[in-house]
């Protein structure tokens, strides 16, 4: 079994959803990026995405854009994902990373995969691939006891939410929202994917797009098996300069983490 | 006989193209693609195309012999394809009333475009009146200013214009910005795609509706005395020139060369030629070239017009690229503007900026082949929205003006 479902399990078995807490490596720097990813695992985050900024980020609202393009201009490289995934692999979570492919690609797959399972890492999450095309990918994660979380949308018809959930493991992302991270709200249509995605074969299925409060953490919680949470998280270290971004984002953990305990 | 280049159906164009997308936008790409084989095929469509292009864009558009200029170009035959004389000016329209078209069919009410220089956004928003759709354009803040004319064209067309203040606020910028929009209102909403780029169906499609250019064109070259010995264009995404190249893919004897910006020269870093610097990944939803760093990163290109800004390029023209067919020469901005003024002064047009990337390139052809060669060159728009640009470069203005 891998980290991730692992994981998911531990949670389930305490009666309760996991929460899933997003950052981007980089931002403000490497080394306050991998200490912002451990403090969230000591406050309640069950799993860390760790995200590898992109120039061309189409799934990403403005604040995970801000973010990004600021680690972008201060440098920040694929291989530093590495380092956050070790910290936060250290710190007793497993990391996945969220990454954009173009970045993987040129890293090299197989390298990435390597690298990545080297630095204790648990898979990838993978934002702008769909199944049909990552082929190349799969092998490579494969070979290194990986795991490959692919997106359902509100707009997937039941032969993709099948294609989907076959070809993902540690669970399915199933997007709450038609729109970018850190949007409009969490819908009420994010229960039906859920339960759709869940009828196409998938085991495990955790909510992300538009939790940004303890409450909304708290209804999703209810009926998925994972809450991610990405923008109220890079929204404290935009607000904050420094130490106090970390203690902010420590409070929201703790809201976050209150809510998926509250939720069942 | 060696098999057919011409009209390939897509997804792949050798180890390029694809559909790579968020999940998202499947849905609806498979829509499309399927709506578009469809439509290619049903005469209904077909001939309501082919009776805009003739009662609306004005085609067939003419060619037009310049032998002033091409005195200039080792006395070479040169003929220019007239795309600038489309109804808005550029061969955009060719592609843009296809897609509106096509939107109309799926029962779509809005449409969304990005663009570079305007001449995408006007001929969206044109289509869009025509129709009666809802067209909303997004714009790099940076072009919005060098291509301020036309932004007021599309708002007086009723056109809501987004200019966009991320990344670099040009065109790769724009796109990104179409595709969150696109995402979030998928439902009613159709991306008029301005280039051969993109995911699946749009490299084929885009590449359908402008090989018009080039069917045309072959028609009337035979008519003045035979195949040229070259076809020259400008590439942006590619879509004028693909357009154009088409109907020649399997003429041996033609070489095809596509122009590439090359800004303040390659070897400065400052530039759009993505098929002379670039390598091989994923933007944008296929795989192509690309202009990036060693991590994938995109890296912003550089060129005095705003509508070859672009760090990618369509994956037929790397398909091309990779086995030979077409070739691709970066043209720098002062190239490109010395061919501007020589073809506004010996033949009194004003070619689009980014035409007369293509213009430089022939001029250099001609005195390679030399006076018996006859080269084609797609004169792909107009360059009334690239006065100022042109009269700042030249130091036309008056100080207080
Ligand atoms: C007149 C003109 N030519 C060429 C281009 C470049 O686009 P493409 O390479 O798709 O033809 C543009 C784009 O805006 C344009 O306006």
């Amino acid at each position: 079994m891998s980290l991730v479902t692992a994981r998911l399990d531990e949670a389930a078995a305490a009666g309760r959803a996991a929460l899933i807490g997003y950052l981007p490596v980089g931002y403000p720097d490497v080394e306050t990026s991998a200490r912002a990813m451990v403090a969230m695992v000591e406050e309640g985050c069950d799993l860390i995405e760790v995200g590898m900024p992109y120039s061309d980020p189409v799934l990403d609202g403005p604040t995970i854009q801000q973010a990004a393009e600021a680690a972008l201009r201060g440098g920040v490289r694929v291989s530093d994902v590495f380092t956050a995934v070790r910290a936060v692999a250290d710190a007793g979570a497993p990391a996945v990373v969220m990454s954009y492919y173009n970045p993987m690609l040129q890293y090299g797959l197989e390298r990435f995969a390597a690298d990545l399972a080297a630095a204790g890492g648990a898979g990838v999450i993978l934002p702008d691939l769909t199944p049909e095309v990552a082929g190349d990918w799969l092998a490579a994660a494969k070979a290194h006891g990986l795991d490959s979380i692919f997106l359902t949308a509100l707009s997937s018809t039941p032969e993709r939410l099948h294609i989907t959930a076959a070809a993902s493991s540690g669970f399915v992302y199933a997007a709450s929202i038609m729109g970018t991270t850190g949007g409009t709200p969490v819908s009420d249509a994010a229960e039906r994917l859920v339960a759709d995605t869940r009828a196409a074969g998938a085991a495990r299925v955790c909510v992300g797009l538009g939790i940004t409060t303890g409450e909304q953490a708290r209804k999703v919680g209810a009926y998925a098996d994972g809450v991610i949470v990405g923008s109220a998280f890079v929204r404290q270290l935009l607000d904050h300069e420094g130490e106090a971004g970390i203690e902010a984002l420590r409070a929201k953990t703790r809201e976050l983490a209150s809510g998926v305990r509250s939720a069942r | 006989m060696t098999e057919s280049l011409q009209a390939a159906p897509g997804p792949y164009f050798g180890d390029f193209g694809g559909t790579f997308v968020p999940e998202a936008l499947m849905a609806a790409l498979d829509e499309l693609s399927d709506a578009y084989d469809k439509a290619r095929i049903d005469p209904e469509f077909t001939r309501e195309l082919d009776r805009l292009a003739r009662d609306y864009t004005g085609r067939p558009s003419i060619v037009t012999e310049v032998p002033r200029f091409a005195a200039h170009a080792g006395g070479a035959r040169v003929i220019l394809k007239r795309e600038d004389l489309n109804h808005t000016g550029s061969h955009k329209i060719n592609n843009v009333l296809g897609q509106a078209l096509l939107t109309k069919r799926i029962g779509k009410t809005r449409v969304i475009a990005e663009t570079g220089a305007g001449q995408h956004g006007v001929a969206s928003a044109t289509a869009a009146a025509l129709m009666g759709l809802e067209c909303t354009v997004y714009m790099g803040e940076e072009d919005t200013r060098r291509q301020a004319l036309n932004v007021a064209r599309m708002r007086l067309l009723g056109a809501e214009v987004i200019p966009v203040t991320t990344g670099s606020r040009t065109l790769k910028d724009a796109i990104n910005e179409a595709y969150r929009d696109w995402v979030a209102n998928v439902e009613t909403t159709n991306y008029l795609f301005g280039t051969a780029a993109g995911p699946h169906p749009f490299p084929a499609m885009v590449r359908d509706f402008q090989r018009v250019i080039g069917v045309e064109a072959r028609a009337q070259l035979l008519e003045l005395g035979g195949l040229p010995d070259a076809v020259v264009a400008c590439v942006g995404g590619g879509s004028n020139a693909i357009g154009v190249f088409d109907a020649f893919l399997d003429d041996a004897s033609v070489r095809l060369i596509g122009c590439e910006a090359a800004g303040h020269g390659v070897e400065t870093g400052e530039h759009a030629a993505t098929l002379t610097a670039g390598r091989p990944g994923v933007l944008h939803g296929s795989r192509s070239y690309i202009l990036q760093d060693q991590d994938g990163q995109t890296i912003e290109s550089t060129s005095i017009s705003a509508g070859l800004d672009y760090p990618g390029v369509g994956p037929e023209h790397a398909f091309l690229h990779s086995i030979g067919r077409a070739e691709y020469r970066p043209i720098t901005d002062a190239q490109a503007m010395d061919a501007f003024r020589l073809l506004c002064r010996t033949e009194g047009i004003l070619p689009a900026i980014e035409s007369a990337h293509a213009l430089a390139g022939a001029l250099d052809l001609g005195r390679e082949l030399g006076p018996d060669a006859t080269i084609l060159v797609n004169l792909s728009g107009r360059g009334d929205k690239d006065v100022e640009t042109a009269a700042r470069w030249f130091d036309l203005l008056e100080e207080d003006a």
